[in-house]
């Protein structure tokens, strides 16, 4: 890393005057975004089970957590891939099972369920946004169904096949 | 001047730069008329290539009119002289140039010292490329600095159109050098795995070298028929096995010839669970190129058979067979591309009507459009197979 610091460019070099139209359009940009989120909430739930356990009134489901943060780092890493899309499909699948036991802890009769209920409007939103993510990307870079186009025109032998094949000189 | 222009894993823009000058006398100046995307420009665009740096300009495909000469390529070349660019910056005079090792010349990677502790030791330098081969900015620009100019060029007559002759500076001379290490016989089959542009001009050497039968692997319908245009039997690797195919074709004995022209991006699929298992170690960075050609070549090619990659590796491997290739006697040939070894023979062809290699276009756009146009190629939407850009 010190190596390519020290390579610097040539004093000659073009320099960036102003920047243009880019690749990244907002999907993939909110798939990053999605991507790092899900690597630190997965990060918290792994290593701070305990805590979010007492927060959510789930005490006893440490180990529970803990796969639901493996899973979201998993998912975090898979949405910063170059093919961000299953990354984010996985993350609107975890949602849902978030969704699933946060509705339970909600309905608790705990004076923590407040927490729940603040967590799960939380998922639902996140979901929202999941889910107009993974929609962007389909729409942007999905291949069109189809055969695509026929190039069986295109042979590159502007004196036909045959002759290429004597060719060899 | 506009270029398209590196600024992190999957993010091109095209950019207002500065204007390239001379800095040394054996450079010139040329005006970009034509350059192209090239696979390997998507390795860099995923950062699968490592040290490249925010603001290093792409571009290793490019032709155009020279308009400033240095002092000491003005034997070579002179103002209006219309020339391809190869991808490799050559000095012409060291001991490797001499003996026509182009791609490892001694003297042009502006950061061997670098070089030589990640490789062992310094490759040449590369237009548009890492920073390990000199991070010398490309082509996808308006205008380009070529340095040691008087060695760095391929002159075409005026008579062939840029698309004729753009991809004497890459491509061509890479699936033709691949098809060369394969020393062909006329009773050869050779199996090309990738049907990209690379692997499409790979086929057509094959061909023009005289292989009984040339047979291409890939799961794009479209690249399939423009394989079987140039005269390849087609295996649709995503709806028939390649090893059951490639032994029917064979009377059981294997292609003698494999040619890799995949390279590091190999197809993530259910039914080939190494790929997946690749894919996720690359996603960790325990490993950084997924090798599954490379397996499925080892495996499939005949005893004593040669296996040829030009497809571009950028690191470290995992779980290749090499106790298979190495009972089975296989040879490997593999490099980034001599072109200048090779273009003289191959311009001669396209001068007397042998090829064209402008088959292999499907798009042409306006550079300001290119980072849209990479974003097509990467997606391999509208039947993209290859782009030409028109700064």
């Amino acid at each position: 890393m010190n190596m390519l610091m020290k390579s610097s460019r040539s004093p000659g070099d073009p320099r960036v005057i102003s920047t243009g139209p880019g690749t990244l359009a907002s999907p993939d940009q909110l798939a990053r975004g999605l991507g790092w989120f899900s690597i630190g909430l997965g990060m918290l739930e792994l290593f701070g089970a305990h805590r979010v356990a007492r927060t959510l009134g789930l005490e006893g489901s440490e180990w529970m957590i803990r796969a639901c943060g493996a899973r979201e780092i998993g998912s975090g890493v898979a949405c910063l891939s170059v093919n961000p899309a299953p990354g984010v499909a996985a993350r609107i699948a975890g949602d849902a099972l978030d969704i699933a036991t946060l509705a339970v802890a909600a309905q608790q009769d705990d004076p923590r369920r407040g927490n729940a209920q603040l967590a799960l409007l939380a998922v639902l939103g996140i979901t929202v946004l999941d889910v107009i993510c993974h929609q962007g990307l389909t729409a942007r870079h999905a291949r069109q169904p189809g055969p695509g186009r026929d190039y069986r025109d295109r042979s590159g032998f502007p004196k036909g096949l045959a002759h290429a094949r004597n060719a060899q000189v | 001047m506009k270029a398209l222009v590196w600024h992190g894993k999957q993010d091109i823009r095209c950019d207002q730069v500065s204007d390239p000058g001379i800095e040394d006398p054996r450079d010139a100046i040329i005006k970009v008329t034509s350059c192209a995307i090239c696979g390997s420009d998507l390795h860099l665009f995923h950062n699968f290539i490592p040290a490249m740096k925010n603001g290093d300009i792409m571009g290793h495909e490019m032709m155009g009119e020279v308009v400033e000469v240095g002092s000491e390529a003005k034997g070579k070349l002179k103002k209006g002289d219309r020339i391809v660019v190869p991808f490799t910056i050559i000095c012409g005079q060291c001991d490797q140039c001499r003996r026509g090792n182009f791609s490892v010349c001694e003297r042009s990677n502006r950061n061997k010292e670098m070089a030589d502790k990640v490789y062992g030791h310094s490759t040449a330098g590369l237009f548009g490329y890492t920073h390990l081969t000199g991070g010398y900015p490309g082509g996808q620009a308006e205008y380009l600095r070529v340095p040691f100019a008087d060695a760095t060029h391929i002159k075409v007559p005026d008579n062939l159109t840029d698309e004729q002759v753009l991809f004497l500076g890459d491509i061509f001379p890479t699936g033709w050098q691949a098809a060369a290490h394969c020393d062909i016989e006329p009773t050869d089959t050779v199996a090309v795995w990738g049907c990209g542009p690379v692997g499409q001009m790979a086929i057509r050497s094959a061909i023009l070298l005289g292989a009984r039968q040339v047979v291409a692997i890939d799961c794009i319908p479209e690249r399939l028929s423009m394989a079987q245009a140039g005269g390849a039997i087609t295996i649709n690797f995503e709806t028939e096995s390649v090893i059951e195919r490639l032994n029917d074709l064979t009377s059981g004995k294997g292609p003698e010839k494999c040619i890799d022209a995949v390279g590091l991006e190999s197809h993530v699929s259910m039914g080939q669970p190494d790929t997946l298992l690749d894919r996720a170690k690359q996603a960790v960075m325990m490993e950084s190129d997924r090798p599954h050609v490379v397996r499925e070549m080892i495996y499939v090619c005949r005893p004593g058979g040669i296996i040829s990659i030009p497809g571009v590796y950028s690191g470290l491997v995992d779980k290749i067979p090499l106790g298979i290739a190495m009972n089975k006697g296989l040879s490997f040939r593999m490099g980034q591309t001599h072109v200048n070894r090779w273009t003289d023979d191959l311009l001669r062809r396209i001068e007397e009507g042998q090829i064209d290699p402008s088959f292999v276009i499907t798009h042409t756009a306006r550079l300001e459009d290119g980072p849209e146009m990479y974003k097509m190629f990467r997606d391999k939407q509208d039947s993209c197979i290859k782009v030409v850009l028109k700064p």
